[in-house]
């Protein structure tokens, strides 16, 4: 295999955590190969599934790109605003009253998941259901959340690995 | 009706969801591919049918999760149930953190490392390597961004390797993971 192969095969998390060829680093992860495939293929599950439900592709990138900025991860920012970008979905467009709502109330929960998961309460879920989410939708939503937040605490350790000695 | 439990605990509860499970008779070829569910395996726990509301990422998860936590070579076992009772502390999941205190107690037969844990919590002091990897998770799991290159020194000096670091990494990743699905989409009742 060319070495131009192995880089265009590189995952997103290998892509963005500038891993030196060649390193101790480098070596454990290719060590754990199959663990960043997984990571990739659970990645492109929440962000572009066959079946979005209520939770439309460009929504997804849009919070996923929320989720990387209110961990200052500027990278994988870029990288969801591109993903948006690519959807189509950059056009504000009149909303109806129910479904402002049914966004405002995703956007709350998303926020929560990311930044205070330990306060989350049976209270939330309701919330969201009385907003008109519906149960297929939160288990969704809380699966982008959790990849989304699993993604940037790799990424986060890799890069201070990246530098032990 | 069951109570709920709210204190750290290594007697693993029973998780109740807040949604409607996926209803096994109903479940479409996709959810039950994603479930596992075979002719010999019908034993589907509530936490997986609730998972089924979303097949694609039940499929690429189960795999992910078991490598990540069971996979050969690298951190041993109980050290990686050691990141996940990290993270599960930080998220205040007492569901994840009962089910991996209890494995960590049974790989380890100490349980006094657990019971220093849940009394202190982020001010737990334990032995120096478990402590290298224990505050490691809770930093990695409370504000990433916040992580400096101590904190990966300190389990260099604790004299953890590359892949050693990079399965702490991963398994208290994966816990940002689990603690945002099973703490946010249902409760621990008591067994």
């Amino acid at each position: 295999m060319s070495s131009t192969t192995v880089m265009s095969s590189a995952t997103l998390i290998e892509q963005l955590a500038g891993i030196e060829p060649g390193s101790a680093l480098a070596q454990a992860l290719s060590t754990r190969a199959e663990i960043m495939r997984l990571s990739q293929a659970s990645h492109d599950a929440v962000l572009v599934p066959k079946e979005p439900g209520g939770l439309s592709h460009g929504l997804r990138a849009a919070l996923a790109a929320r989720m990387a900025r209110q961990n200052a991860d500027l990278a994988l920012v870029a990288h969801y605003e591109a993903c948006l970008a690519r959807t189509g979905e950059v056009e504000a467009v009149p909303l109806s009253e129910p479904e402002r709502q049914r966004i405002a109330a995703i956007l709350r929960h998303a926020d929560m998941l990311t930044l205070s998961p330990r306060d989350a309460t049976r209270a939330d879920i309701e919330t969201l259901k009385a907003a008109g989410v519906e149960e297929a939708d939160i288990v969704r939503l809380a699966e982008l959340a959790a990849f989304v937040n699993y993604q940037i605490r790799v990424l986060a350790g890799l890069k201070v690995l990246r530098g032990t000695r | 009706m069951s109570n709920v439990v709210h204190a750290f605990t290594s007697t693993v509860p029973v998780w109740s969801p807040y949604v409607t499970p996926v209803d096994l008779a109903s479940a479409t070829p996709e959810q039950m591919a994603a479930m596992q569910v075979t002719p010999s395996n019908k034993g589907v726990s509530k936490y997986v049918l609730t998972l089924a509301h979303d097949p694609e990422s039940l499929a690429v998860r189960s795999p992910l999760f078991n490598l990540i936590m069971y996979g050969k070579d690298g951190l041993s076992s109980a050290e990686r149930e050691l990141g996940a009772v990290g993270a599960s502390v930080v998220n205040r999941c007492i569901y994840c953190a009962a089910v991996h205190a209890s494995r960590f107690n049974g790989l380890t037969k100490r349980p006094e490392v657990i019971e220093a844990i849940f009394k202190d919590e982020l001010e737990a002091k334990i032995a120096p390597r478990e402590q290298a990897i224990f505050d490691f998770s809770a930093r990695l799991s409370t504000t990433p961004s916040q992580l400096v290159q101590d904190d990966a020194d300190a389990l260099r000096k604790a004299g953890l390797d590359e892949l050693e670091m990079l399965d702490l990494v991963l398994s208290s990743a994966i816990f940002g993971w689990a603690n945002r699905l099973m703490h946010t989409l249902g409760e621990p009742l008591e067994p």
